[in-house]
């Protein structure tokens, strides 16, 4: 394939993976930044989440949209439900000492990926996506009568991956909205400021520490549903995303919410067009390259702020 | 009277006592203690069974471990081997070499097993092998990758009962080249396994005037293929893909959409689509393309009895699908290698007269002396010709096209064709 039709395929494949990345990475940073804990348990969440989403489309037959928005609902619902009660039964009664929790956490990772083994199973399961179709993308050369446009043969796109792409961004900015504009978001911000002051306000740091953990799973859970129709849910998935988000948040500014979209976007594309253009191993070793650099001379993350 | 004190004391009372059940222990009379090794007892023959249940391997460990349970069911039911009853030990290898190890030794020093046997992935096999070999535990692989055949492994390693890819894929390419295509673009998941696909190919498809014009490795825990299918260059006339791991029908839905409308002829082995069902949404692009199959997984025209029994004996229907669920589609082109496996060892024992581990090397040497196995309800995949020096098996391949959703048989290629020069004679290795 030319240069430019390559170019543009590696680009929008390393943007669906921006997309996902983004939310995930954004439930990791949002838990961080509020509750000061590190999840390891955040990549089962996204698992679950596409686990859920085979579950809630399998029961509901009919035309696949239909499953797919209840599963859009209630996937990360259910997630969000379930880490709010993990962190009210475990984490709170280890007081969320950062040592203790990490332990933790790595214990639920083990329970979750186990418990979906024998549950659902070793195999890998689709789910139907609610539609897609191949869209072939047109390229533009200086042909015999100036600028023409033509169709590459294998550029192509579907438009399913386009929706997940749109999908991500509207999720992001409304939760953007969420957090700047609502009463929620104001408190989540002051608990995040100062958990001591805002307690003494009369903030129940407590509920909000549930609702922000069950915010980040279903975040996670959220991303995790829109990929599953193109990927598959498996027990096993949790894995590498759970790595991806931690280099991003790192990368991004632990608790920098803006400066984890900014990463994801970052590492979701440069993966896409470097493994196109080279080879996905070569990828992941420029990402953690960059993760080193990050952490010897800009610690706090890109937009992160030094603790003084 | 004179009462002559003795010298007998408690302590001294004790240790006649324990000498005493010593010595009948060491000769085998003290009920309770009978050496196996001596009497036809009737303790069970233990099989170490060395399972994927965990990993990227673990749909095939699944379908392994159901053709196993049924495979020693007939056995039992048919009286056993010499007599005695065959119980299958499972343990996890989680899909990992390092495991792999590790389960072999269980086996050995834990579960005192008679053999080992059931590996598929490669790269578990060539972990695990060496140590069978340091345990002298006799270890049959079920896995299709050539490095037993190879010379690699060693003389406690065999794979009776299924093919292995360089024979499969030199059986293919005549058909390749005369009907598909000279040119091909070759994709294949970047391990042992993939890479015998890679290197053997390009050897036959070269002797027959065709020539491989890409070759794109895969990591074999990939989950999104796109972005790899521009490599393939746009004069190709076949793409050859294998595709092993939990996202193979992200592969091939990919693969579909890359190509659209205006696709070149492609030819992929079943292992693309094993456990997922050929109609599934996104594979309707598969119709009109070919594949190999290691055992036709849909139930042909002139389907022999053998395959419906051996259908009938695990639980599949004639699209090889579960009985219970006609969406969870089996492991078919697979896992007969596991029944085949365990009757090559069932005859091999009773050759032999295998009683216990003492008898291990005579085990071994009587499967080395096998050599063509008729097709039967032992061997329901097809006839089979041992090569005792190199351990391998040889048998048919098949190939079937993609018509209104149903894999029809095309060309059936026979023992022969799959046949190449010895690369070791492991009966010359000592044990």
């Amino acid at each position: 394939m030319e240069f430019g039709p390559h170019l543009m395929l590696a680009s929008l494949e390393g943007a669906v993976v921006a997309a996902v990345l983004a939310l995930t990475a954004m439930g990791l940073s949002i838990v961080f930044g509020v509750m000061r804990v590190v999840n390891v348990a955040h990549g089962e969440f996204y698992m679950l989440g596409a686990v859920l989403a085979w579950f809630v489309t399998s029961a509901i037959g009919g035309h696949p949209a239909l499953g797919f928005v209840a599963a859009l609902v209630i996937a990360p619902l259910l997630v969000g439900v379930i880490a709010a009660a993990a962190d009210t039964f475990i984490l709170k009664h280890i007081k969320y000492d950062p040592d203790r929790t990490i332990v933790a956490t790595i214990g639920l990772l083990y329970i979750f990926q186990q418990g979906t083994l024998m549950t659902f199973g070793p195999d890998a399961r689709p789910v139907e996506a609610p539609f897609n179709h191949r869209l072939a993308l047109p390229w533009i050369e200086n042909g015999e009568n100036g600028l023409q446009m033509f169709w590459p043969w294998g550029l192509s796109i579907t438009s399913y991956k386009l929706f997940v792409i749109a999908a991500a961004v509207v999720v992001l900015m409304g939760l953007w909205a969420l957090i700047t504009r609502t009463k929620i978001g104001l408190i989540m911000r002051a608990t995040q400021q100062d958990s001591e002051t805002a307690q003494a306000f009369g903030i129940p740091v407590g509920r909000v520490y549930s609702l922000v953990f069950g915010l980040g799973a279903a975040l996670a859970a959220l991303g995790a549903v829109l990929v599953v129709p193109i990927q598959q849910a498996h027990y096993l998935m949790g894995g590498e995303p759970l790595l991806l988000a931690f280099i991003v948040v790192i990368i991004g500014g632990l608790g920098s919410l803006p400066g984890t979209v900014v990463a994801a976007v970052l590492i979701g594309m440069s993966d896409g067009i470097i493994s196109v253009f080279f080879s996905p191993m070569v990828a992941k070793i420029i990402a953690t390259l960059f993760v080193t650099m990050i952490l010897i001379w800009r610690p706090q993350g890109l937009f992160g702020k030094v603790i003084r | 009277m004179k009462i002559t004190k003795t010298n007998m004391t408690r302590r001294t009372a004790l240790k006649g006592f324990g000498a005493g059940v010593g010595t009948l222990a060491a000769t085998g009379l003290l009920p309770g203690t009978m050496g196996f090794a001596q009497a036809q007892s009737s303790a069970p023959i233990k099989i170490g069974f060395q399972k994927h249940a965990t990993g990227v391997g673990s749909s095939y460990g699944r379908w392994y471990n159901a053709t196993t349970q049924a495979a020693v069911k007939r056995i039992n039911d048919d009286g056993g081997i010499n007599g005695r009853p065959v119980e299958v030990v499972i343990e996890d290898d989680g899909t990992d070499p390092k495991r792999g190890a590790e389960v072999l030794e269980k086996f050995e020093n834990q579960h005192k097993v008679d053999v080992a046997f059931g590996t598929l992935f490669s790269h578990v096999v060539i972990g695990s092998a060496p140590r069978a070999a340091e345990l002298k535990l006799p270890y049959f692989v079920v896995s299709e990758g050539h490095h037993v055949a190879s010379g690699m492994l060693n003389r406690y390693t065999l794979q009776p009962g299924i093919t292995d890819v360089k024979s499969q894929v030199q059986s293919m390419a005549p058909f390749v080249a005369n009907n598909l295509g000279k040119k091909v673009a070759m994709i294949y998941p970047d391990f042992a396994f993939g890479h015998d696909h890679r290197d053997f190919f390009g050897d036959a498809i070269a002797a027959q005037g065709g020539e491989v014009i890409a070759k794109i490795a895969i990591p074999p825990s990939e989950t999104s293929f796109t972005k790899y299918f521009p490599q393939i260059p746009r004069d190709t006339d076949v793409v050859y893909h294998v595709m092993v791991g939990p996202a193979v029908l992200t592969f091939v839905k990919e693969l579909g959409e890359f190509f659209g409308p205006s696709r070149p002829e492609i030819f992929g082995f079943i292992d693309s689509i094993e456990a997922v069902d050929i109609k599934s949404p996104g594979l309707e692009f598969l119709e009109g393309t070919y594949f190999w199959e290691g055992n036709p997984r849909h139930a042909q025209a002139n389907n022999s009895s053998f395959d419906t029994n051996f259908r009938a004996a695990v639980g599949v229907d004639d699209r090889g699908a579960s009985l219970a669920d006609s969406k969870d589609v089996s492991t078919y082109a697979h896992m007969f290698g596991c029944w085949e496996t365990l009757n090559v060892i069932k005859a091999g024992m009773e050759t032999s007269g295998y009683q216990g581990s003492a008898d291990r090397q005579k085990l071994i040497e009587a499967v080395e002396a096998m050599t063509d196995m008729p097709h039967s309800d032992d061997h329901p995949q097809g006839a089979k010709r041992f090569n005792g020096k190199t351990h391998q098996v040889f048998g048919s391949q098949y190939i079937s096209k993609v018509t209104d959703g149903n894999l029809v048989v095309e060309h059936t290629a026979l023992i022969e064709d799959g046949l190449y020069e010895d690369e070791v004679d492991y009966t010359t290795q000592s044990f």
